[in-house]
């Protein structure tokens, strides 16, 4: 008896395991859908003459996969896995945990189907309709219930700072997606937003800067503050540096959505306060960055023997890298040179395939094996060709990007000595064309490397299971 | 109070609250609650073991 209610593990990782492996699923579909798009930049005749594979269908498909369904699943997934191991108790409802893997996996669905059929509140990074935003809504709202639900019933006395990092995370992003995705309904498939002119577009860069500090920052901060320190076996480099970090990066990343709006109809003021916010922003991002790396001080050998390690690194250094650059390109002047080109597109590529594709699988890959009782991965050396792969495959891109978007920034603004513009539009696009198949090159990269991750993933699942064997036969033993 | 007023006070607060957050944080008090949970992670490594087959373990070493 003792022993067949001893072998119910205190811990739900099914949960996790489920989310793990719909966020590889996902990474795969999401990124090979930027691909295609981008290879709809050089042979636009690859949307085959139909509505459902225009660019302007499949590029908020592509958005809402790789954030949402891919980092999404990552977040669920890590979160779940780090709130009960440093909390040291079991998720605090199966059932409501359950519920947000299926409510979420239904949502991503709908957007698969909708999207594609053009149905759209067109604000990016939010364009699903209205009924798909209420059971986000509600998803969401389960998801915060659980988690700190699990928070509330911990057996240890302090909260890890990982947690703080997910539960701001999930606490922001419910208000930021309620507040935004307010509207009228007038249909099944069509409403129009309570907000109009720039008080819409405040709002929506509002949501949308924030998607960006809480969506994809806050959250991968919260699995750097677990999953470096634990695949490095030492403590994080400054757990004082990481209070100051995480109360920093909160308050000061609600207030840099206006510099998305320079020289628009905002006030002058907000575009001022905006572009201040998101230089001092630097700072937090910095400190964050360097208590990441610092972590390996001292051991920075096993960056020669692991690649996992590599990942989280290599990820730590695209997101100061980009968090250096985003201030940068806040401020107005440079601003009025990068915005609306392709150096925002690299920008956002370098934060998104650099620092949270990259943090996100060196942590899967840390993981998976562990809540599926395997010792480790299948292939060590699987994970380095793709940390290769992904590595040249971010360089390529973001390089690609820095030189048109650069360049089509200056051609915009040439002007001729009578004032008008030097060169058409179309001129400029065509100027883009070998850049834009290096940048196709680079997503190619990236999606082979998901490609071995998924293989690799598979492969681990239906190896012989290490804990499983113990299980089987050691409780018969203790019967008898 | 006018708004401009309002908005100095407020800045000061928040200015305040940051500063002691930092004091806090680097304070001699902290420093070892801190290090304790910086390790508290790395402290669970039969955890894992713990999860699946602890108890196993235990009726197997009795």
């Amino acid at each position: 008896m003792s022993a067949t209610s001893s072998a119910t593990p205190i811990y739900n990782f099914d949960i996790v395991k489920k989310f793990a492996f719909m966020a590889v699923v996902w990474g795969l579909i999401g990124m090979s859908a930027g691909v295609l798009i981008a290879a709809q930049l050089v042979w636009p005749e690859l949307n085959f003459d139909t509505p459902w594979f225009t660019y302007s269908r499949l590029r908020p498909l592509h958005t809402n996969a790789v954030i949402f369904a891919f980092g999404g699943c990552a977040l669920f997934a890590t979160s779940y896995y780090v709130v009960q191991r440093t909390c040291q108790t079991r998720i605090f409802s199966d059932k409501l945990a359950n519920f947000t893997f299926w409510g979420w996996q239904a949502i991503i669905v709908s957007a698969v189907i909708t999207l594609p059929l053009g149905i759209t509140s067109s604000k990016e990074y939010a364009e699903l309709e209205w009924p798909i935003d209420i059971l986000i809504a509600i998803v969401w709202i389960a998801y915060a219930i659980v988690f700190f639900g699990t928070i509330v019933k911990r057996t240890t006395s302090h909260i890890y700072v990982a947690n703080w990092f997910y539960g701001g995370f999930i606490l922001t992003v419910a208000v930021l997606h309620i507040g935004n995705s307010m509207a009228i309904p007038v249909s099944l498939t069509k409403s129009y937003s309570i907000y109009s002119g720039a008080v819409d577009a405040m709002m929506q860069w509002w949501y949308g800067h924030n998607a960006v500090g809480f969506f994809l920052t806050a959250g991968f901060l919260g699995m750097m503050y677990y999953f470096v320190p634990k695949q490095a076996e030492r403590p994080v480099y400054s757990y004082r540096l990481s209070v100051v970090h995480f109360w920093a990066l909160v308050s000061l990343y609600i207030w840099a959505g206006p510099h998305h709006l320079h020289y628009t109809a905002l006030p002058d003021w907000t575009q001022s306060l905006g572009m201040v916010m998101s230089v001092v922003l630097f700072v937090p991002s910095w400190g964050g960055m360097i208590n990441g790396i610092m972590t390996l001080s001292g051991a920075w050998h096993k960056l020669r023997t692991d690649p996992i390690l590599r990942f989280m690194i290599v990820s730590l250094s695209f997101y100061g890298m980009s968090t250096f650059e985003g201030p940068m390109m806040a401020i107005k002047s440079v601003n009025a040179l990068s915005h609306y080109t392709d150096w925002t597109v690299g920008h956002v590529h370098s934060g998104a395939l650099g620092w949270v594709a990259m943090v996100s699988i060196g942590s899967l890959y840390h993981l998976i094996p562990k809540v599926f009782g395997r010792e480790r991965m299948y292939s060590i050396k699987l994970i380095n060709v793709h940390f290769w792969l992904a590595t040249i495959g971010v360089v390529l891109y973001i390089v690609a990007m820095w030189i048109t978007g650069v360049m089509e920034g200056m051609m915009w603004r040439a002007v001729n000595a009578d004032g008008t513009l030097t060169y058409s539009f179309i001129e400029i696009v065509a100027q883009k064309k070998p850049y834009n198949i290096m940048r196709w090159i680079g997503g190619l990269c990236v999606v082979s490397g998901m490609i071995i991750m998924l293989y690799n993933v598979v492969r681990t699942i239906k190896s012989e299971k290490v804990a499983d064997q113990g299980l089987a036969t050691k409780p018969a033993v203790a019967n008898a | 109070m006018d708004y401009g007023t309002y908005r100095g006070i407020y800045t000061i607060i928040v200015l305040v609250v940051f500063v002691g957050i930092i004091w806090w944080a680097y304070s001699k008090q902290s420093k070892k609650r801190f290090d304790n949970a910086a390790n508290s992670i790395l402290d669970d490594s039969d955890v894992e073991k713990k999860n699946s087959r602890k108890k196993e373990q235990q009726v197997h070493r009795d």
